[in-house]
């Protein structure tokens, strides 16, 4: 019975099967099971922009090279502007109260933003012969001839900018008195500037310069013996604090009318006796500066002359500190953040009074945010006259929040602009006696609704109306339900951000269903500089264990480097609950989900390390029960890019090393291809996914033909590039660059495939699915993009097409799939052109396999294109016969369409696209596709149609208008023939 | 353009008209530094084919990319953009604007004649004098609903079935009203005979052809 609905499936999908986009929208159905979410990552600078009547708001720079104008009332995006990779925001500042100014890529480009509408307004380019530190300093007293001059150090060259266009108005070489200038200095009210940096580590020089001119008026310079390490503040416009070599000292130097007096205070004398090192913390504050030392965070004041007092110490060395914040009246003030239980204690102080606090506010802050890593704040005239103070603060977690009046304005979840993995979850299931999706209210709102979507659909609705239809569909509670639903449309997208945190984001409208920060991923004694790798499927109860909640397991590593311990991390994806976490002993290389499960539906898995020693986890008896049966059939490969070499692997037995850890193995290498290093690097692999499922293996073709794909989980796609090709477009010759790309079994170390691409270079994007391969790269001769499809066919199974043989059982279809016989394989292959740069690619994934299969392409312009794969068919002929157009095999042409209506983000942009994901959704039609970069974009799509399911726009109430007009006509047609019969009888 | 042009002050102006004069002589600007060269550009759309979606002729969220995605950069107002600190070679240069199909170009940056730049759009090989970069197309992202229309009703189930109903109820009793009533009679009489009504028997063209 299955395998007749089977059939009829793939029938239907043949005849329903034609070239048309299957993907296009209508405008009315945006948001319908799309949605989008924009983000701005972790904010590194901000700048306030209240002073004007209007619309108040923050400009802010980020980790993702992001620059935003958010509005300070709600924390929405006025505009947004997403630099390039390479192009770091060092500076963020405002100039002439309406340009917004951004310096860039190490102190080389400088950009003028207009602020209320985000355009470009000019753009400069700083050149300078070496890299150095880079500073902006924009002044606003400073005026020469109505324009703002901006200072600019970059690449050992100082620069003055003028922020009306952007031209360099004069620049001063320091390259060759190897001067690294700290800090730009301007004294209110004169026409000059101080840049003040240092020589070496041990001498220290101060520059007063001309801002008409660039001419150098005075030239001091001092020596400092100990050598300086090179960490300075600015305490005043004269006075500068730095830290000696030892961090055992504070020198103040002061270089009033441009002569330099240096004054040495031990630290000991200022704390007393400590042990940790000194770190003077980044800060803007006059008069005071920062040291953290032993947990302790202290504030030392400098007084008349040099002189260095503490002003006030902290036991919280989290605590964060926001730039000083100039008030009337001459006084400056500062914002203040401790941590304490559950609450945080926000105190604004004056900068040269410690005890006049101007504001003390405790915030209760969700612990699921962790601490605050930064504070600016922003004051404003309360109604009294008196100050009010708003605080923008980010969090661990790399949240932004509005603080005001003690209470949470508004908060921003930005850990999203950085994910590092997802996994798709299911939902709980739906218990009886929990309500069932509510009875639509009553009959009469329900046929309104539904007439109203009649009037739509008959396009007689007025515009009032459409906007109520809109409304309906977007609000339709059924999406959002917190319950698996019979499609399986609806489930939770466990996603891991680069702050480790854990977000569980519903399909249905995007929502955070539970959030929660990984103290196993914080930074702590036991775990320094923690990153999380991936998130797996750890449990996913069906069978048995239905009563527990499914999970996942993170996986980070303590510290920077690939042979740092593991963490791991068991989520409830349900509640986000942290179930346990475990701390390795060893580094984490590789993790293998293998394809067994314990009673408790646990997936086993092993984890590779550095030392090529397998750990199997859960450590439970059980699983390595069910491990030592399968041991001689696991086999995995690694990787050795910057060697060359691939090579294959298989257990041994439990190590030796490490006795009585059972749950150990050493491994032997069984194969292993080395490139030669002289004309091929690897670039990129790319292996099938483990849970993809394929529908069949034979394909038939033209004249009832069959063909078998070859379909091995244990194939890896490879891809190499001359050494001197590895760089940027442009930078090689199309004769000294090729691609080759090989198709390598696993287990065995056979290359089943091997081609070689001359004239092309990298990068290499690639999806591997079923028997095919398709790649993209660079074509340096006709200087566009190709994409290649490989597809591998078994011929060993050709010949099963005798109908006679298979009725004398005489095939082979039985015989055991190993890798071991070697394969008859042949392979096909075809290339295109394709306009697009492309930044991920991904195929779709539908649960049995039957659907057909689509590409999405994400491309440079931060679109996700769906690509059917018949375009991409090694069959296709430039005239294809009659019966090849029967099967759906599409006339070759030398370039991939890109139709706009098969663009699955339709008019959004998904910024900063970093990674495609795709799940299958339980009905066969549907994929949900889930992309994600700075921004997010969800929407399921269907790549056959949806061929099993009635379209939401599908009008219920048309079909009982037919139904009732029906029975009402036979009534009537009824009681005529009645009728008629009695007259004919009467007659 | 204009209006932007006017509001600026007036060294902005001065300043552009000095890149106009300077690209009105040479394809585009190339500083021969020992760093490497620079591309000057111009990316023009017309505001006008805008038909109600995507940005109405609006600059600020076009992005020019270099080498697909080395250095990203943006529009000034008036359309102009620039790469720096280009290396000599060939370049290519992709413009991603939302509503709007823009060819990639290629970029040849020479290296023994220095400021010499030439440009192609590499989807129809057409040459550029000047770089001047125009979409190809707009870009309709959704579907166009059919206007409502009397046809679109019949042919879909419901109304098939409609139809086929009506057939039934109206055309049916006509046509056994024109039926010869010899014709008729013979007909019931056979019904009556075997008890099963066979439709090819009531219709019309049987009978005749009997």
């Amino acid at each position: 019975m299955a395998m007749a609905t089977r059939v009829f499936l793939l029938l239907f999908l043949v005849l329903i099967s034609s070239p048309s986009p299957s993907n296009s929208l209508y405008e009315d159905q945006v948001g319908l099971m799309d949605w989008h979410q924009q983000y701005i990552g972790k904010v590194k600078h901000a700048v306030f922009h209240t002073q004007k009547a209007g619309r108040k708001r923050v400009v802010v720079s980020t980790e993702e090279n992001v620059i935003a104008s958010l509005d300070l009332r709600r924390g929405d995006i006025f505009w947004r502007h997403v630099l390039g990779p390479n192009d770091a925001v060092d500076e963020i500042d405002i100039a002439l109260g309406k340009y917004v100014i951004t310096l860039s890529s190490e102190g080389s480009i400088l950009r003028a933003w207009n602020l209320p509408d985000g355009q470009m307004v000019w753009e400069s380019f700083l050149q300078g012969p070496k890299p150095s530190k880079s500073l902006l300093s924009v002044s606003a007293n400073l005026k020469i001839d109505k324009d703002n001059v901006i200072f600019v150090f970059g690449k050992g060259c100082l620069h003055a900018v003028s922020s009306i266009d952007g031209e360099v108005l004069w620049k001063k070489d320091f390259a060759d008195e190897s001067l690294e200038v700290q800090q730009i200095i301007h004294p209110l009210g004169s026409d000059m500037i101080y840049a003040v940096g240092f020589v070496g580590l041990s001498q220290l020089d101060a520059y007063q310069i001309n801002v008409r001119n660039g001419e150098v008026l005075k030239h001091r310079s001092a020596a400092f013996p100990g050598g300086f390490c090179g960490e300075v503040s600015l305490v005043s416009s004269d006075t500068l604090v730095a830290l000696d070599a030892t961090r055992s000292s504070l020198i103040s130097i002061s270089f009033l009318d441009g002569e330099i007096s240096l004054q040495q205070t031990h630290i000991s004398n200022l704390v007393g006796d400590s042990f940790g090192m000194a770190v003077m913390l980044p800060s803007k504050l006059s008069g005071m500066l920062m040291i953290k030392i032993d947990n302790y965070m202290v504030f030392v004041r400098v007084a008349d002359e040099g002189k260095l007092e503490v002003a006030e110490k902290i036991n919280d060395a989290a605590a964060a500190v926001s730039d000083a914040l100039a008030l009337s009246e001459g006084q400056q003030a500062f914002g203040l953040v401790e941590h304490g239980g559950n609450k945080i204690h926000l105190t604004v102080k004056l900068v040269n009074d410690w005890n006049g606090d101007l504001l003390k506010e405790s915030i209760r802050m969700d612990h699921q945010r962790g601490c605050v890593h930064k504070i600016f704040i922003n004051s404003y005239i309360r109604t009294d006259r008196s100050h009010g103070f708003r605080a923008l603060i980010v969090m661990e977690d790399h949240s932004l929040l509005l603080l005001q009046q003690g209470e949470i304005v508004w908060s921003r979840e930005d850990g999203l602009a950085s994910i590092i993995d997802v996994t798709a979850s299911e939902l709980p299931v739906e218990k009886e006696g929990v309500s069932v999706a509510k009875v639509e209210h009553n009959l009469f709102e329900w046929l309104k609704g539904h007439m109203l979507k009649l009037k739509g659909t008959l396009m007689l609705a007025s515009p009032e109306d459409m906007i109520a239809i809109q409304g309906m569909r977007l609000k339709s509670s059924e999406k959002s339900k917190m319950t698996r639903d019979h499609n399986g449309f609806r489930k939770l997208l466990i996603v891991l951000t680069r702050a480790g945190k854990l977000f569980a984001l519903h399909t249905g409208d995007g929502r955070v269903a539970w959030s929660a920060l990984l103290h196993s991923l914080r930074n702590s004694e036991a775990c320094a500089y923690p990153t999380g790798l991936n998130v797996y499927q750890w449990q996913v109860p069906h069978h048995h264990a239905m009563d527990e909640n499914p999970s996942v397991l993170v996986v980070g590593r303590c510290g920077l480097g690939s042979d740092a311990p593991g963490v791991l991390s068991f989520v409830d994806t349900y509640t986000g609950k942290e179930l346990d976490s475990l701390f390795l002993t060893h580094s984490i290389e590789r993790i293998i989900p293998l394809s067994f499960t314990d009673s408790r539906e646990q997936r086993l898995h092993l984890i590779i390390d550095t030392d090529h020693h397998a750990h199997l986890y859960p450590r439970t008896p059980e699983a390595i029960g069910i491990f030592q049966h399968e041991l001689p059939n696991i086999y995995w490969y690694s990787v050795e890019a910057e060697n060359g070499i691939i090579r294959g692997h298989a257990l041994k037995s439990n190590c030796i090393l490490q006795e009585g850890d059972e749950y150990c193995f050493d491994t032997r290498d069984l194969w292993s291809i080395v490139f030669p290093s002289e004309s091929e690097k690897i670039l990129a692999t790319v292996t099938r996914k483990l849970n993809e499922v394929v529908h069949t293996q034979a394909k038939v073709i033209t004249d009832q033909d069959v063909m078998y794909k070859y379909v091995s989980k244990n194939l890896l796609f490879v891809a190499t590039v001359a050494p001197k090709a590895t760089g940027e477009i442009g930078s090689v010759t199309p004769e000294e660059s090729w691609l080759v790309v090989y198709l390598i079994d696993t287990v065995t170390g056979r290359i089943i495939y091997r081609m070689t691409h001359h004239g092309t270079q990298g990068p290499v994007h690639a999806v591997f699915s079923e028997n095919w391969v398709v790649y993209h790269y660079f074509n340096l001769r006709a200087h566009r993009y190709e994409m290649s499809v490989v597809e591998i066919y078994d011929q060993s199974r050709a010949d099963n097409k005798d109908v006679w043989k298979l009725v004398l059982g005489k095939h082979n279809l039985t015989s055991p799939v190993s890798s071991y016989s070697r394969p008859e394989v042949i392979t096909k292959s075809q290339f295109y052109f394709f306009t697009h740069s492309v930044k991920a690619m991904a195929v779709t994934s539908t649960a049995k396999g039957i659907t057909s299969k689509q590409l999405l392409i994400g491309t440079i312009g931060d679109q996700v294109l769906a690509l059917d794969k018949r375009y991409l068919d090694p069959r296709r002929t430039i005239n294809p016969s009659q019966s090849e157009r029967e099967e759906g095999i599409i006339p070759l042409t030398d370039s991939l369409p890109i139709i706009p209506q098969s663009y699955v983000t339709h008019n959004l942009k998904v910024e900063g696209l970093r990674g495609i994901v795709t799940a299958p959704a339980k009905l066969e039609s549907t994929t949900l596709v889930f992309a994600y970069g700075v921004d997010l974009f969800f929407t399921r799509i269907a790549p056959s149609r949806t061929y099993d399911l009635l379209t939401d726009d599908f009008s219920y109430a048309l079909l009982l208008i037919t139904i009732v007009a029906l029975v009402a006509a036979i009534f009537v047609t009824w009681i005529l023939s009645e009728r008629k019969e009695l007259q004919e009888k009467w007659r | 353009m204009a209006s932007t042009l006017r509001s600026s002050p007036i060294p902005l102006i001065l300043f552009l008209q000095l890149c106009f004069s300077f690209l009105s002589t040479t394809l585009a600007i190339s500083s021969g530094s020992s760093d490497g060269y620079t591309i000057n550009g111009r990316v023009k759309i017309e505001s006008t084919g805008v038909k109600g979606f995507g940005l109405p002729g609006k600059t600020s969220n076009v992005k020019v990319i270099l080498n697909g995605g080395q250095w990203v950069t943006f529009l000034r107002p008036d359309g102009y953009f620039s790469f720096h600190n280009v290396s000599a070679g060939t370049h290519m240069i992709e413009v991603a604007a939302i509503g709007y199909f823009f060819s990639p170009v290629r970029v040849d940056v020479s290296a023994r004649n220095p400021g010499k730049i030439q440009a192609a759009l590499t989807e129809n090989r057409k040459g550029l004098t000047e770089l001047v970069l125009e979409p190809l197309r707009d870009e309709q992202y959704y579907e166009i609903r059919e206007p409502f229309s009397i046809m679109s009703v019949v042919k879909s189930p419901m109304g098939l079935m409609m139809g086929f109903m009506l057939i039934v109820m109206f055309l049916m009793p006509k046509l056994v009203e024109n039926m010869d009533p010899e014709e008729m009679r013979r007909a019931q009489e056979e019904m009556r005979n075997q008890g099963v009504p066979s439709l090819s028997s009531l219709l019309p063209g049987a009978g005749r052809a009997n």
